[in-house]
């Protein structure tokens, strides 16, 4: 049921709207609502109850194993959250005085320093709000630095951002909304760039590349040095995105690799809520030719004293992505965590990401499932392909995914990355039990049973959840996106 | 096997061409393509007046799990538009080749038709595709 | 190890499973040269009783008594039910509902969260949210670029009463494109758009800015505003508080055009509801539009549809639009929403009701108008708009202001947001604003207090000389 139609016309929450009498108005007749907006008249139980119940029908990592490929989806620790909303920190208002705000101020300037060490890079912003969003700072930078060669003149030839075909679909969409032009670059058959291609579509054009590493298909780009090499050499800068950190935290710093640029996703790697799709915060960190050109504000130290920098001292930034400091609720989370992992810590969690990933995908190819790179290490995540499953059972991925969940298991990532037929990207990360991970590969082999022998069952699950397949088509062709009275 | 008219002419990116008496050419896309894409939700076709360079994005395509660009095929100016797709895009779907046209488009060539892709060449196109 | 649960046994038994000998084998494929030698800056790893001190110590180091400061956070009373429930774990660690039938909690809610802004901004679409009031103004401006077929010039007029970082964040994202933000000055006496400055002939724009309230506090004359865009088939986009919308006419009523009334898209900050101030941040910026142009909004957008049996459920809709299936001809780059700070508006919105946000409104606007009438008694303090507002108001000091708000700092009370840095003529310009949060006792108190301080920074200005012997 809808919270409207629990609502009854005059039933008022008095403890949530208390009333003075003899108001002031001065707003002008014209300017006034004449109409009361559709909100719920409920009571605060009935409010509570409502979405206490409403929570109750989702999956979350609190309450399943959610190996959501390339979605780094661990345990969000409570300390984080608890901590992040001391009242000191939670009321803090945006426009309070650098001098009133230093304890704020030194967490997000050690989070500043801890990010710089963990990528190798020269500097780090924390203004970004998103991983889209600091891929958007990136290649802003990007062109921000190509415009300024020249002595100011600008590099105009650079019009084109290579993407390998493997990335995902916010690279391309970001490099549009700097108005680059893309470019494709194919993977190999081990999961590789192909270096040919590589070297055939650089060029005097060439603006720069975004990577992922290890990429999409859960593998390590072994030729990354030479990579890098390529696209210097023809005048490109390397943009990482920081998807997969979780795989090399503290083993490998994307600085070392060559990276001019690279943001970080803090609610993957540093494990900050991914609260039913946000907030996210997705921080760049840069090469030193580029840290001119950083989003603001940043933080500085200046004689033990901390202070906000803006667009007024750093006149050759990207300017400023927030109307404030950007999603400092969600850093102050990651960098709680960061101080509870401690250097020791950041290391464990590549290591025992990657022994998750790697069990798993030893287990299940042992049990018969088609590994996509058998020939290849696993990162923190591999794919399986059910293509034959799909051809000789009728039963495809997304039927394997919505049966999982009658198994009470979150699916992986379905049918992506593009380039794998019927794929299922599985990432476990480092904070599951081998328990759990045995029982999500049983029922996995329980699944391939039952699409032996009764394949009805997988092609229509789920049959547990609070409803059954969703009518896709019909909701996009007969729009009803608020609701309107019955 | 997806059916493949043999009067119509074809480009590589799935459009199908038919000639008119007054000289404008048909565009849609073909059974192929509607096959791939899945139920069609939505079309978002071009207006009347509008003038395309061959190859220029001309009208929008889109499923439940993807949209895919159409493509003009020759240099010209669009003359009719195909507005029952607005309200009922599945016609697409039912038929392709029929109710299912786009848009028409006046060309600048007139010899641009028969500079395009015949039916057997298309259908080798899709079985290469398919191996 | 903090949060990882393996046993040494299990360790073992895995990597036998695997056929390596110890971890370290599995990173074999990573060149040698690229291994890092690890990490120098990162300090050792503290237990949560640890990082607790310090960042108590931290948080206690910051807190104040009393907050006059607006200028796009705004301090409201939060009911407490309203964080209970939003940081259950089945809303806090959930994601993106991809799989929509183990995700129907959130989807519900994000149905009813986009009814209640399309109801309260009366308008006929809502998305399920974007990053914040800045970047949500960024993204309507590319919105309308894509949605006015009419227009070609790529041009956008934007008044200098928007919020001055909101249009900041607008260039810095829309630049790259071509698109023109074309200023449009304020008229010095009401701190409002000079209806009659506008042209008679702008030439082709696409779209036109209007704040409501505006930056200032200000209320602008939104229905000429409006009927003049509309006149010059240029679209009209809202920056609005929700908060205010429980007083004032909604974007999607604006005009008296009889042909076409109300904004074309409307966006704004959601902050005001029921998201705590957190130093800017994580908010969430909202979005609404017109129907036709619902397949050019930029973000997720959920939809009521059937499932198998013909019973009721919800779903991600219009995703062709996105980058994830569009990838380089996407409406926007943008994956996320900011679920988590929906939630809690939505289940705000859902407690306070219609009476409890008028209620919350109205009380604002009364206290702002007391606050005024306190500080216009105040010597060496004019207010220098004398348009209707709000719950903001300008001030301009005879005294340098920095000093006052440091001393004010001193003595516990953020004073409110300086002006001159955004707008060099407003120098000595303090704005304030006093919520519904704020006592009568409060605000006389701060009255008092700043008038105390006015009085001693003056005499420190111009010491009385002392009297020759």
């Amino acid at each position: 049921m809808l919270v409207f139609e629990q609502s009854r016309t005059g039933r008022v929450n008095a403890a949530q709207s208390a009333k003075k009498d003899n108001m002031v108005n001065v707003i002008p007749d014209n300017l006034k609502r004449k109409t009361r907006p559709l909100l719920p008249e409920i009571s605060e139980m009935q409010a509570v109850r409502h979405y206490t119940r409403l929570s109750q029908k989702n999956f979350s990592i609190d309450t399943h194993f959610y190996p959501l490929g390339s979605c780094t989806m661990k345990y969000n620790p409570r300390a984080c959250n608890q901590l992040s909303m001391l009242p000191g920190l939670l009321n803090r208002h945006p426009a309070t005085p650098d001098s009133s705000s230093q304890g704020f101020l030194a967490c997000m300037y050690d989070l500043q320093e801890i990010l710089k060490d963990v990528t190798g890079m020269y500097e780090v912003s924390l203004a970004p709000m998103a991983g889209a969003q600091g891929e958007f700072a990136g290649v802003a930078m990007i062109r921000a630095y190509h415009d300024a060669q020249n002595g100011g003149k600008g590099d105009p030839a650079r019009t084109e951002i290579l993407v390998p075909d493997a990335a995902h679909g916010t690279n391309p969409a970001t490099a549009t909304m700097c108005n680059f032009k893309v470019k494709e670059i194919p993977t190999n058959s081990d999961g590789d760039v192909d270096i040919d291609a590589l070297k055939a579509a650089v060029g005097p054009q060439t603006a720069g590349i975004m990577l992922t590493n290890p990429s999409t298909l859960g593998v390590f780009e072994r030729k990354i040095k030479e990579i890098a090499g390529i696209v210097h050499d023809a005048g490109g800068l390397l943009y990482y995105d920081g998807a997969n950190l979780n795989a090399i935290l503290g083993k490998v710093k994307p600085g070392d690799m060559g990276f001019d640029v690279i943001h970080m996703n803090l609610h993957k790697t540093f494990s900050t809520p991914h609260g039913g799709g946000g907030p996210g915060a997705g921080p760049v960190g840069v090469s030193k030719r580029l840290e001119p050109y950083l989003p603001v504000p940043m933080v500085v130290e200046n004689g033990g004293e901390y202070h906000v920098v803006t667009e007024k001292s750093r006149p050759q930034s990207i300017g400023r992505l927030s109307a404030f400091m950007g999603n400092t609720g969600i850093l102050l989370r990651a960098y709680i965590y960061a101080r509870m992992l401690g250097s020791e810590g950041m290391q464990r969690v590549a290591e025992y990401a990657t022994l998750n990933a790697n069990y798993m995908l030893a287990v299940l190819q042992k049990s018969g499932f088609e590994i996509a790179y058998p020939n290849r290490r696993a990162t923190h995540e591999f794919i399986v392909t059910l293509k034959k499953q799909a051809k000789d059972l009728g039963v495809n991925t997304m039927d394997f995914a919505k049966r999982l969940l009658d198994y009470g298991f979150h699916a992986p990532t379905t049918y992506f990355p593009l380039l794998v037929p019927e794929c299922l990207l599985i990432e476990p990360t480092e904070t599951e039990t081998k328990q759990e991970l045995d029982d999500f590969m049983q029922a996995m082999v329980a699944i391939q049973k039952e699409a032996e022998s009764e394949p009805e069952i997988v092609k229509s699950a789920p049959h547990t959840l609070p409803v059954r397949r969703l009518d896709d088509v019909k909701a996009a062709k007969e729009l009803d996106l608020t609701y309107k009275g019955e | 096997m997806s059916e493949i008219p043999q009067d119509l002419r074809y480009t590589k990116t799935h459009e199908w061409i038919m000639k008119n008496d007054e000289g404008t050419l048909t565009v849609g896309i073909t059974d192929h393509a509607q096959g791939l894409l899945g139920d069609l939700v939505f079309i978002e076709a071009p207006e009347e007046g509008t003038t395309f360079q061959e190859g220029d994005d001309s009208a929008v395509v889109e499923s439940v799990k993807a949209a895919s660009d159409v493509y003009a095929p020759v240099d010209g100016e669009v003359t009719a538009s195909n507005e029952a797709l607005e309200d009922t895009p599945e016609i697409i779907n039912n038929d392709p080749f029929g109710d299912g046209w786009i848009y028409k488009i006046k060309p600048e060539d007139s010899g641009a038709f028969d500079a395009l892709m015949d039916a057997e060449a298309y259908k080798e196109l899709i079985e290469s595709a398919d191996e | 190890m903090p949060f990882i649960p393996h046993t040494e046994e299990e360790v073992k038994s895995m990597l036998e499973v695997i056929g390596v000998e110890s971890i370290e084998d599995l990173f074999d494929e990573i060149p040698e040269n690229l291994r890092s030698e690890g990490l120098t800056k990162v300090p050792e790893g503290l237990t949560e009783m640890e990082i607790g001190r310090i960042m108590r110590a931290r948080a206690d180091q910051d807190t104040y008594r009393l907050c006059f400061a607006g200028g796009g956070a705004y301090e409201h009373h939060v009911p407490a039910a309203v964080w209970e429930i939003t940081t259950r774990g089945e809303f806090y660690s959930a994601y993106t509902p991809y799989q929509a039938e183990a995700s129907q909690g959130t989807l519900q809610l994000l149905y009813e969260y986009q009814t209640m802004m399309a109801s309260l901004t009366a308008m006929d679409v809502s998305n399920a949210s974007l990053y914040d009031g800045a970047s949500a103004l960024a993204e309507a401006v590319l919105m309308a670029v894509r949605a006015n077929r009419k227009s070609k010039s790529k041009r956008v007029l934007m008044p200098r009463t928007v919020n001055p970082a909101y249009r900041k964040v607008a260039y810095n994202i829309v630049h790259n494109q071509g698109i023109v933000l074309e200023e449009l000055d304020y008229d010095v006496t009401s701190g409002t758009i000079d209806i009659n400055s506008l042209p008679d002939e702008p030439g082709d724009f696409t779209a036109l800015v209007i704040p409501q309230p505006n930056y200032f506090g200000s209320l602008e004359e939104v229905d000429a505003l409006t009927d003049w865009a509309h006149q010059h088939k240029a679209l009209v986009i809202a920056v609005v508080n929700p908060m205010s919308l429980a007083m004032l006419k909604p974007p999607g009523e604006w005009g008296n055009d009889s042909d076409i009334t109300g904004a074309d898209i409307t966006c704004g900050e959601g902050q005001p509801l029921g998201i705590p101030l957190s130093s800017g941040g994580p908010y969430f910026g909202f979005m609404c539009c017109r129907q036709v142009y619902v397949r050019q909004m930029p973000g997720r957008i959920i939809g009521r549809t059937v499932d198998l049996d013909g019973k009721p459920g919800f779903s991600l809709t219009l995703q062709a639009r996105e980058q994830h299936i569009r990838r380089s001809k996407a409406t926007s780059n943008i994956c996320t929403n900011q679920g988590l700070l929906v939630t809690a508006a939505t289940i705000y919105m859902a407690i306070v009701g219609p009476y409890g946000l008028e209620n919350t409104a109205a009380q604002s606007h009364n206290n702002t108008q007391l606050l005024m009438s306190e500080l216009d008694k105040l010597n060496g303090v004019q207010r220098i708009f004398n348009s209707a507002n709000f719950h903001e108001a300008v001030f301009k000091f005879d005294l340098p202001l920095s000093d006052v708000i440091r001393s004010l700092a001193a003595q516990g009370i953020v004073a409110g947001v300086r002006l001159e840095d955004d707008y060099p003529e407003l120098g000595n310009c303090l704005m304030v604003c006093a919520t519904e949060t704020k006592s009568e006792d409060d605000i006389k108190g701060f009255a008092k207090t700043l008038a105390t301080t006015l009085t001693r920074l003056q005499a420190a200005a111009c010491p009385v000389q002392p009297k020759m012997a």
